[in-house]
């Protein structure tokens, strides 16, 4: 585990920018959820309650024209690179207005301009592309980096190794974010996992940490850390952020009952909430009251709403767009 | 026009690329110093250096992926992957990732990679060096599919693969390598996609032929010539686009068309062919579309047994024959 920043190093201002962002990330969560309960949005859609602060953490450290690639369970990503409230949604109900004009959905958003792309609905098939993008900045000689995040799901993939290989090789600007909910779908990652999961990048000389997913501040400067190191030109590394899903698998995985038990999910609600561990410190930190944490949370459920709302009111695509954007 | 084999064509329009445009690489297995198993990029390390023409392990999808990447953020990739079974191996990374891409960005992104691989059996490889697999890649939406014949179309849909901003992939029958063909030195020198080459001009029946197949074609031609039977030779040169009105045209001239290539021919680049054939020369047709596709078996290793999987002049004229009832 790595140490966790002191409050002179995040700052007042980014502080709560990131608790805002946490914030952000787990209401558009419910609202979706809503959505999709509510039949108003069509497919499918995988939550990101429970890991909200890996997200946020890793993308604080980052500047909008780093890049990042995403997973099926992106929506907290995209947000925390930037993505705006009202065209995720629009997207998430396969509006025109939104991120990929409706061809996409919940499991694609990409946003070019902050950086995002794309979320990948194959597990583990971005990790080539956040390589290449890595690749791209060494190439260029910018001091980009990108950063792929996926579930501990894509530690089944071979892709993940063959390219964290050529990333050693070649000291690209990459770091793994592996986020480890605990289950593949629906089976324990212990399951499927055989070993030690660390000893797989360390086995390619690339450096490794572990910290706690649900502390946004850890988190925050492990990927400061290795986001400078990576800019300088000192290669790969690969994040293990041990962290909590919620809900299900997808929205509708609700008889859980066969793969995790109550008191797990009970238990990391109350004590390993990541929301509830950061306004506390904030608190501690004499950075916010409860009052500005209820503030925030005002602020985002109206953003929120504007959000829905747009997306309610915005039209379908035309029939006609069907075969737009098939080449460039 | 300087005379070049149709390696030294393809050779040629790298470089030519590589010199024009700075984000052009080429990245694979064994394509700096050896130069492909086949020699085709030889000496492009030499000028270009170790940061453009770049040896990666073997790791078909994870360069494939890195690729890809890398073409959403600037660069231009021309992905060596040395054999076409070796599709099988990155099908994720081109199928799912490179093609669905710029659509399911609703055009945000693109990918402006080339996949530069190999085709063709009768080289005694047997069954996983020897497929001919372009089917498989003309059948996803959102790549562009690209089979040159001859030297001088090698080098002018070269050029134009690596300029377009989707991603392309290049097939190149390894029996090609050593033919010889005038090929323009002219540096602007492209071939559109989607433009049918008449390779050769006849009356009688209309042979749609595909990469090497056109070779295959030629020689049927000249023994048929001899039966008094003239054939005209459509060359697609790419399967996606497809110049589906350059087909037409030429049979509804002739009357009667085979489709040949060298792809399986159930499910094949053959019965795609024929099927527009029908559908849009129909009035047309003076005697049902044939195809002549390699044999629905795995490429067998032994001579006897291989040379019988693949189409050939003789077969190509026997069904000519039968078609036009001489």
């Amino acid at each position: 585990m790595s140490a966790t920043v002191s409050r002179t190093e995040i700052g007042a201002e980014l502080a709560l920018d990131m608790y805002r962002r946490m914030t952000r990330i787990r209401l558009f969560e419910e609202q979706a959820n809503d959505l999709y309960r509510g039949a108003k949005m069509p497919g499918l859609t995988h939550l990101y309650i429970g890991e909200e602060a890996i997200a946020v953490g890793v993308c604080s450290a980052l500047r909008r024209d780093d890049w990042i690639t995403s997973t099926h369970r992106g929506h907290g990503h995209c947000l925390a690179k930037g993505a705006d409230v009202a065209r995720m949604f629009a997207e998430l109900l396969g509006k025109e207005a939104g991120y990929c004009r409706g061809k996409g959905g919940s499991m694609h958003i990409a946003d070019h301009e902050n950086g995002n792309l794309g979320a990948n609905a194959i597990v583990g098939g971005s990790a080539g592309i956040a390589t290449g993008a890595a690749y791209s900045a060494k190439f260029r000689g910018t001091d980009q980096v990108a950063v792929c995040f996926f579930g501990e799901g894509a530690l089944g993939q071979g892709l993940v190794y063959e390219v964290m290989n050529m990333a050693a090789l070649w000291q690209l600007p990459v770091i793994y974010v592996c986020e480890n909910n605990m289950y593949n779908e629906y089976t324990h990652y212990l399951e499927a996992t055989a070993g030690d999961i660390l000893a797989r990048p360390k086995a390619f000389g690339i450096e490794t940490r572990e910290v706690d997913g649900q502390d946004v501040r850890a988190v925050y400067s492990v990927t400061a850390e290795l986001v400078e190191r990576a800019r300088n030109g000192s290669g790969p590394a690969f994040v293990l952020a041990n962290t909590y899903r919620y809900h299900g698998h997808h929205v509708g995985d609700v008889d859980r009952a066969y793969y995790r038990s109550k008191d797990e999910e009970t238990l990391w609600r109350d004590e390993r909430d990541p929301l509830a561990i950061f306004g506390r410190w904030l608190e501690e930190q004499k950075l916010a009251t409860p009052e500005d944490l209820v503030r925030i949370a005002d602020a985002a459920r109206a953003e929120i709403e504007a959000g829905v709302q747009f997306a309610l009111d915005a039209p379908f695509p035309d029939p006609s767009q069907v075969t737009e954007d098939l080449y460039a | 026009m300087p005379e070049l084999t149709f390696a030294q064509a393809v050779n040629a329009a790298l470089a030519e690329e590589m010199r024009r445009d700075p984000t052009v690489f080429i990245i694979g297995e064994d394509v700096a110093e050896a130069g492909t198993p086949f020699k085709v990029l030889s000496g492009l390390v030499e000028e270009f250096g170790t940061s453009r023409v770049v040896d990666t392990p073997i790791s078909e999808p994870g360069f494939t992926g890195l690729g890809v990447g890398a073409a959403m953020t600037g660069l231009r990739p021309v992905v060596d992957l040395m054999f076409g079974d070796f599709l099988t191996l990155i099908m994720d990374q081109l199928g799912n990732q490179a093609a669905k891409a710029h659509y399911m960005s609703g055009g945000k992104l693109k990918v402006p990679m080339t996949v530069r691989t190999t085709m063709g059996a009768t080289r005694r490889s047997a069954a996983q060096h020897s497929q001919s697999l372009q089917a498989w890649v003309a059948h996803i939406p959102g790549l562009k599919v690209v089979l040159p014949s001859t030297p001088a179309d090698a080098k002018g849909l070269w050029k134009t693969a690596i300029r377009d901003d989707n991603p392309v992939v290049v097939i190149e029958d390894k029996m090609d390598y050593t033919v010889k063909g005038e090929v323009p030195d002219d540096e602007d020198f492209t071939i559109p996609f989607g433009v049918v080459d008449v390779k050769r001009e006849g009356e009688d029946v209309t042979v749609v032929a595909t990469s090497s197949m056109v070779r295959v074609a030629q020689a049927a031609a000249e023994l048929l010539e001899d039966d008094g039977i003239s054939v005209e030779i459509v060359d697609p040169r790419t399967l996606v686009p497809l110049d589906r009105h350059g087909i037409v045209r030429s049979v509804e001239k002739t009357g009667r068309a085979i489709v040949v290539d060298e792809g399986h021919q159930s499910y094949g680049v053959t019965a795609e062919i024929a099927a527009v054939i029908a559908d849009q020369a129909f009035w047309a047709l003076d005697a049902p579309v044939k195809r002549l596709g390699a044999m629905d078996v795995p490429v067998p290793f032994s001579p006897t047994l291989e040379d019988v999987t693949v189409p050939t002049p003789e077969l190509l004229a026997q069904m000519a024959r039968a078609l036009v009832g001489k």
